[in-house]
């Protein structure tokens, strides 16, 4: 007799075993009343610099670490411990993303204390393509584009766009110089994630930083609200 | 190019499925949104190295690709996006971010080769 094939019913999402790390994480953030902010970019828009800005201008006033991906190097680690914050470097190897596994077994290795956290912040692989289908178990994902990549990233990287969060534009100072079109930025942002906030600054002059830790105070502080008395 | 772990995980998911069930496979039908972030091409030729020296070696992914569909609230109702380049209504032009289908990376159904009962 000729094996006939017959259709079985399964319905699982591929992506199940990380989004089942990412929600533990989740609920371990938010248990130690920690604000997790996650951030993506192309490699070379400024990640990094701006990290090193916020970790700088939340640490007297919070108590803030950090994980950076990358395929290889320890260099950002390094950079961002100028900050003075605590910080680990992730090495992917070949991965050009990371997945929620990595940001666990970092923070377990590390014997990070969420309880003595205010913020932490994961850097991801520069990488605007595959970073988009991994929950790292964050509070807020943060894209970043800076003016010297020209006003039309969001259309080219729709998902990852319209996955984020917030959107900060960088490198601000040199947007005269690249004739950067700021109108037109904002509405190819607007166009794949409606409603989506956007911050312009630059992390080397400071010029418009203020309003983005500004922003962060106010998530903590929805995060954690006081109890009524 | 996540596209070979993810279709590691597909056929790692397909295997367990199997041998649970002590059937064999034939082919795997994946739903593939449009924002989930995974190119079909890729994602096929993928498949075929990551089935290489697995139980599934020489079965198929056939792949149904989903559009993006968004709720308009101005209409109250969906509506499939033209583009996933402008998240508006195509009927009205009210810009939506309330996605109601096009993430799906989900593995719907396995086709399986019916063994013949063995003859008493």
């Amino acid at each position: 007799m000729r094996p006939e094939p017959r259709l079985i019913e399964v319905r699982k999402n591929v992506l199940k075993q990380n989004d089942i790390v990412a929600r533990t994480l989740r609920d371990s953030f938010h248990a130690a009343g920690v604000f997790v902010v996650s951030l993506v970019s192309s490699p070379g828009s400024g990640k990094t610099a701006f990290l090193e800005k916020t970790l700088t201008l939340l640490r007297p006033n919070y108590r803030v670490a950090a994980l950076v991906g990358d395929l290889a190097t320890e260099n950002d680690a390094l950079r961002l411990a100028r900050s003075h914050a605590p910080v680990k470097q992730i090495t992917t190897g070949t991965l050009c993303h990371l997945e929620a596994a990595m940001v666990q077994n970092a923070i377990q290795e590390e014997h990070w204390d969420l309880n003595q956290l205010d913020f932490l912040f994961i850097e991801n692989v520069g990488n605007l393509v595959c970073p988009s289908s991994y929950d790292l178990g964050e509070d807020l994902r943060l894209v970043l584009i800076s003016v010297t990549e020209g006003e039309d990233k969001p259309l080219k990287y729709p998902t990852i766009f319209n996955s984020a969060d917030v959107a900060v534009v960088t490198k601000m100072d040199l947007a005269a110089a690249v004739e950067f079109d700021s109108q037109t930025a904002h509405k190819n942002i607007q166009a794949v994630r409606p409603g989506m906030q956007v911050f312009k600054l630059s992390a080397k002059t400071g010029e418009g930083m203020q309003n983005f830790l500004n922003f962060l105070s106010k998530r903590l502080q929805e995060l954690r609200p006081t109890p009524v008395t | 190019m996540h596209e070979l772990s993810i279709a590691m995980s597909i056929v790692e998911l397909a295997e367990e499925e199997a041998s649970r069930r002590g059937v064999q496979i034939e082919a795997v039908h994946l739903k593939l949104g449009a924002l989930a972030g995974v190119v079909k091409d890729a994602l096929l030729s993928c498949y075929e190295m990551a089935c290489d020296e697995t139980p599934l070696q020489g079965s198929r992914l056939i792949i149904e690709e989903l559009p993006v569909i968004i709720f308009c609230t101005t209409c109250q109702a969906q509506h499939p996006l033209n583009s996933i380049q402008l998240f508006c209504c195509p009927k009205c032009g009210t810009p939506s971010d309330l996605i109601v289908q096009g993430k799906e990376l989900e593995v719907v159904a396995l086709e399986i080769k019916e063994c013949a009962p063995n003859p008493a």
